[in-house]
């Protein structure tokens, strides 16, 4: 049995960079998932790559501009409008100092 | 004996650009305004929103990577760096970092130990962050959108810098280069021009890296130089007492004068950049490059050496005058159209100087039209106005754009030319010192002048000094 | 009522604009068949009755005005509730979205509306795209109209299965993975993913932004090619949006397979494709090559990769596109936290559910320091090797003919619980995605449970004429296929 890709501390890191709180039941389901995903997409170390590029962009399209034109007036009403907590026309989030 | 530390510092220079829109949406970028109005669903993150580049952005960051002699990545794209906070509505901010748009470039700085050049490592495109403020009534942030997603050049120094003086010329040479493009203002109170400080200390001699910490919000030349002196002590403070030194960023509390580590356990600093799949990659074309290179504007060093030439200026004046482009353009235009170059350049650099020094102003800040300092030069030259009086119009010109002669004459500060007028003071002046009168009979010109005095005197100044001569020189 | 519902979208068009039916009766045909089959199916997620009385009355008078000309003018389509509805609720399927309002419209739904098109409501979905079997979804599963045992397929699942079921005319899906695809091949109606870059994606919650498209769901190929022309197009507001004009429906459709070069990868009738796929086929292809197309097998490279790709690109890019979702701007907010992070971490794990979150964890996993060359960017080299498969091919042929999936409908309830097995039943649809191509899923048989089969005809990027046209003449060969409305009734 090779070693586990997602340990403990790996998971309290991808936690964190996902943003996301989970149960103990969750946590060690998803470890587990995750563990046997990755285990199958490693697949690809078959592949040989080195001649390969990446390919980013399927477009072959390049440099898709914008004038540089004020085209949207007061945003204020629409942005707020789905807010959940909002006060003077602003987003309202725990203190952040 | 005590070990001997040099200090290593390398600069992350954010500037604002002066576009009329953000970098992503059609938003305008101007500053000020009510919270949130500046806004649209792109900026704002809203889910199904997608950028589209600002054209005018991808433009100014190759004059700036052309005037710093970078390399240009000719095939370049923008990828997303990945973090939560609530300035940063999509979480992640679209900024370049696998292939920035500039690269390997340097900067010539001057400092009193000479001259110096400063690598940059990379220039690239990014968008700016919201605005977060704390509520201190319901203790909470309230975020406003409105500077999110205004463009951004990052300028990345490579850790070439020993002292606080030499990044602050550094700062100066890339403040001035900006606004000679006219790419931004670069205001560092305004936040339209930003410095983070990444440094280290290592022992003299050694050709090692010490562990380099990033210190963030620094809001003034006073306060980067402090920063610097500070985080040096405290640096070589930690080594001595045989600890090490923690790569961490720090911010700078100005109140303080002092930086405190910024740490949290949910700051991961992992920021997974990946290309972002939103955007198309760019490739400049060679024609692009050529027209944006043919329109680089005149920098100072070339200005500066057309003003001794072109208008006899000393050395020093050319280099002062042309510190800041705005100033260099006041210059041109007031001597074009005075005809006196080197009047011009005293005027602006002496009693203007002077002045916004008094008032805490920078050579930017001066605004007037050109044309009013150019036709009081022309009446000080004529006569019309004496040094003493002019220097008050100066002023006045300075703090409200007045119009100097229309000025003089309601001040009444403008010479008398009446013959009649100045007659009667020396009538006066002659009657009242027979004394000297006879002295200047008997040979002794030298009296003259004292005369002069008397009737100026009389007259408060405002006579010609010329027309007194000569009247005085035919009644005696 | 009957009629209007035996009627394809174009032809009730038609006689929507000469008068014959009015927009009014073709909702009330549609409305009346929710109100049948919506209990059982439960094909959608919300419905805005006032919205909808104005809009009928709105294009009545657009149409008699002459401001609404169009092939679909008058048409109900039911919308997938990840593409943005102005003023309607636009869920994705999740409690993150529940209340969710859009104060701006895909650019996709603004095209349908100028071309006179009526929205219906909006159509459940796995959550976020993300899933197979529109049993993600938040607000409860969708069943396939042929038996409610079953699942619809997914993520497009109400939408397909709205149209299968007689509840909309027609449908707007989205497909990262095969979503539009598959879900047509399970409730047995014609699906179009077309080429990346077709269709705007502005207004498109995105899952994968370098593989989501939105495509057209309806009865038959020249409805889907019709609903095609309308919502495709340049949009200067999707820099992904490609600038290539697109031909009218009817030339799409037209031109026979007469020369046509088919290939037929035979990886993909290797192990793990169904017996009854197999055959139904075979009977496809013997269809297409007795009229006048050359059908031959060959041999397509990297198919056992096309997955583990798949996994990793959309998996890191949904990580990415879903940290948006912070409970600031809009969406769920948990009650319980006093804490920045705190709030972030409690209400993405309270709003988003397992699956979605299992691919959050994955993206940010394979994106993370020590893991992006090892991953993800293999991930992109292995992409750029199966474009190169594919361009290959496209030398040869003019269309691959594909199953959609391995199998038809699954029973409900039992894929969740091994997500490993759930990705790997689309094998036969994420290549597409991964090389932008465009493909068409349409019915090309039934098992022997009664579930419609499907397979797919894949192009060449940009040529989805090719692809329409032998879709439409197979379907004319094939025949009427029989409709689930029609058998609930017998």
């Amino acid at each position: 049995m090779s070693e586990r890709k997602i340990d403990e501390a790996t998971m309290d890191n991808v936690e964190i960079l996902a943003k996301l709180a989970l149960t103990p039941q969750e946590r060690q389901k998803a470890m587990d998932e995750m563990e046997k995903i990755l285990t199958y997409v490693e697949k690809l170390n078959e592949l040989d790559t080195d001649q390969a590029e990446p390919l980013v962009h399927i477009l072959p399209e390049v440099n898709v501009f914008r004038e540089d034109q004020v085209t949207n007036g007061d945003g204020r009403k629409d942005s707020l409008a789905n807010a959940p907590k909002a006060k003077e026309d602003q987003y309202i989030v725990p203190k952040t100092v | 004996m005590a070990k001997q530390y040099e200090t290593v510092i390398g600069l992350e220079v954010h500037v604002e650009l002066a576009t009329a829109t953000k970098i992503f949406c059609g938003c305008s970028t101007k500053f000020g305004a009510a919270p949130n109005t500046h806004t649209c669903p792109v900026c704002t993150g809203m889910p199904g929103s997608l950028p589209v580049l600002n054209k005018k952005v991808v433009e100014y960051a190759l004059a700036l990577g052309m005037a710093a002699n970078c390399e240009i990545n000719r095939y370049c794209r923008f990828d997303r760096k990945n973090y939560f906070y609530p300035d940063n509505p999509q979480n992640y901010q679209i900024s370049q970092l696998y292939l920035p748009i500039c690269h390997d470039g340097h900067l010539e700085i001057t400092t009193e130990n000479g001259k110096k050049t400063i690598r940059i490592h990379e220039m690239h495109m990014e968008e700016d962050a919201g605005k977060l403020i704390h509520d201190e009534w319901e203790d909470c942030s309230l975020v406003d959108y409105n500077r999110s997603g205004v463009p951004l050049i990052e300028i990345v120094s490579e850790p070439d810098m020993r002292t606080a003086q030499e990044v602050i010329a550094y700062l100066e040479k890339l403040r001035m280069i900006c606004q000679y493009l006219g790419i931004s203002d670069c205001k560092l109170q305004e936040g339209s021009m930003r410095a983070d400080v990444n440094l280290s200390v290592r022992e003299v001699g050694s050709d090692r890296m010490g562990t380099r910490t990033e210190m963030k919000n620094l809001n003034s030349f006073k306060a980067i130089t402090h920063a610097i002196e500070g985080e040096r002590e405290r640096q070589i403070e930690l080594l001595e007492e045989g600890k090490e030194v923690i790569q961490e960023t720090r911010r700078w509390d100005d109140n303080k004068e002092s930086s405190h580590a910024m740490r949290s356990k949910e700051d991961a600093k992992d920021y997974r950049y990946f290309p972002d799949p939103d955007l198309q990659p760019m490739q400049i074309p060679t024609e692009w490059m050529e027209q944006i290179r043919s329109r680089q504007p005149e920098f100072q060093e070339e200005r500066a050496a057309r003003y001794e030439e072109q208008y006899g200026l000393p050395a020093y004046d050319a280099s002062i005058l042309t510190q800041t482009k705005h100033m260099a353009d006041m210059f041109e235009q007031t001597a074009d159209l005075c005809g006196n170059p080197k009047k011009a350049a005293n005027w602006l650099m002496g009693e203007g100087l002077r002045l916004l020094k008094e008032k805490g102003m920078e050579a930017e800040d001066m605004d007037f039209t050109p044309k009013h300092l150019a036709d009081l030069i022309q009446a000080v030259e004529g006569g019309k106005i004496n040094q003493a009086n002019a220097k008050k119009v100066f002023a006045k010109i300075l703090e409200d754009d007045v119009e100097p002669l229309a000025y003089m004459e309601k001040e009444g500060l403008l010479m008398v030319s009446d013959s009649g007028a100045i007659e009667g003071a020396v009538d006066q002046v002659l009657a009242e010192n027979p004394k000297t009168v006879e002295e200047f009979h008997s040979g002794k010109e030298k009296v003259l002048g004292f005369l002069v005095g008397q009737v100026m005197k009389k007259m408060r100044g405002k006579a010609d000094p010329g027309m007194v001569n000569e009247l005085l020189r035919k009644k005696l | 009522m009957e009629e209007i519902l035996q009627m394809s979208a174009l032809e009730l068009s038609k006689q929507i604009r000469h008068g014959s039916v009015s927009v009014k009766e073709a909702v009330e045909a549609c409305k009346k068949q929710i109100q049948t089959s919506e209990p059982q199916v439960h094909a959608y997620v919300s419905m805005d009755e006032k919205i909808l009385a104005h809009r009928i009355k709105e294009v009545e008078e657009g149409i008699k005005s002459g401001r609404y000309t169009g092939p679909l003018a008058g048409v109900p389509i039911a919308v997938k509730d990840n593409i943005c509805t102005r003023g309607q609720k636009t869920t994705c399927s999740s409690k993150m979205l529940e209340n969710f309002v859009p104060t701006y419209d895909a650019q996709a739904v603004k095209q349908l509306e100028d071309a006179g098109m009526v929205i219906l409501g909006k159509t459940n979905m796995d959550e976020f795209a993300m899933g197979s079997t529109t049993e993600t979804s938040a607000f409860g599963v969708t069943r396939n109209p042929w038996n409610p045992e079953h699942v619809p397929g997914g993520s497009s699942g109400g939408s397909c299965a709205a149209v299968a079921a007689g509840e909309a005319v027609m449908a707007l899906g989205s497909d990262t993975g095969g979503s539009i695809r598959q879900p047509s091949a399970y409730c047995g109606v014609t699906g179009l993913k077309p080429t990346y870059g077709r269709v705007s994606r502005y207004g498109l919650i995105a899952y994968a932004s370098s593989l989501d498209q939105i495509g057209p769901i309806g009865k038959n190929v020249k409805d889907c090619a019709a609903l095609f022309e309308i919502i495709a197009g340049h949009d200067s507001k999707d820099s992904t949006s490609a600038d290539v004009p697109v031909e009218s429906y009817d030339s799409l459709v037209s031109g026979g397979l007469s020369g046509m070069r088919i290939g037929i990868p035979k990886e993909y009738l290797a192990e793990g494709c169904d017996e009854e796929v197999k055959k139904a086929l075979a009977d496809a292809v013997h269809t297409l090559s007795k009229n006048g197309a050359v059908v031959e097998f060959f041999s397509l490279g990297m198919v056992d990769y096309v997955i583990p790709a798949y996994y990793i690109i959309a998996c890191a890019e949904a990580s990415s596109n879903l940290e948006r979702f912070d409970g600031v701007k809009y969406g769920y907010r948990t009650p319980g936290a006093t804490e920045l992070h705190e709030m972030y971490k409690k209400s993405r794990a309270e709003g988003f559910g397992e699956e979605v979150k299992r691919r959050i964890l994955l993206g940010s996993f394979v994106l993370s320091a020590g893991y992006y060359d090892a991953y993800y960017m293999k991930a992109l080299r292995a992409k750029g090797l199966i474009k190169k498969e594919f361009d290959k091919a496209f030398q040869k042929y003019d269309c691959i003919l594909a199953p959609a999936s391995p199998t038809t409908a699954p029973k409900i309830g039992t894929s969740l619980s091994d997500p490993l097995q759930m990705y790997l039943s689309d094998i036969y649809t994420v290549a597409v995605n991964l090389a932008g191509l465009p493909a068409v899923s349409l019915p090309c048989g039934m098992d022997s449970r009664g579930l419609p089969i499907g397979m797919q005809l894949i192009g060449d990027c940009f040529q989805e004429k090719k692809i329409l046209r032998a879709a439409a003449a197979y379907e004319q060969l094939r025949g009427e296929f029989p409709k689930a409305w029609a058998k609930e009734e017998k």
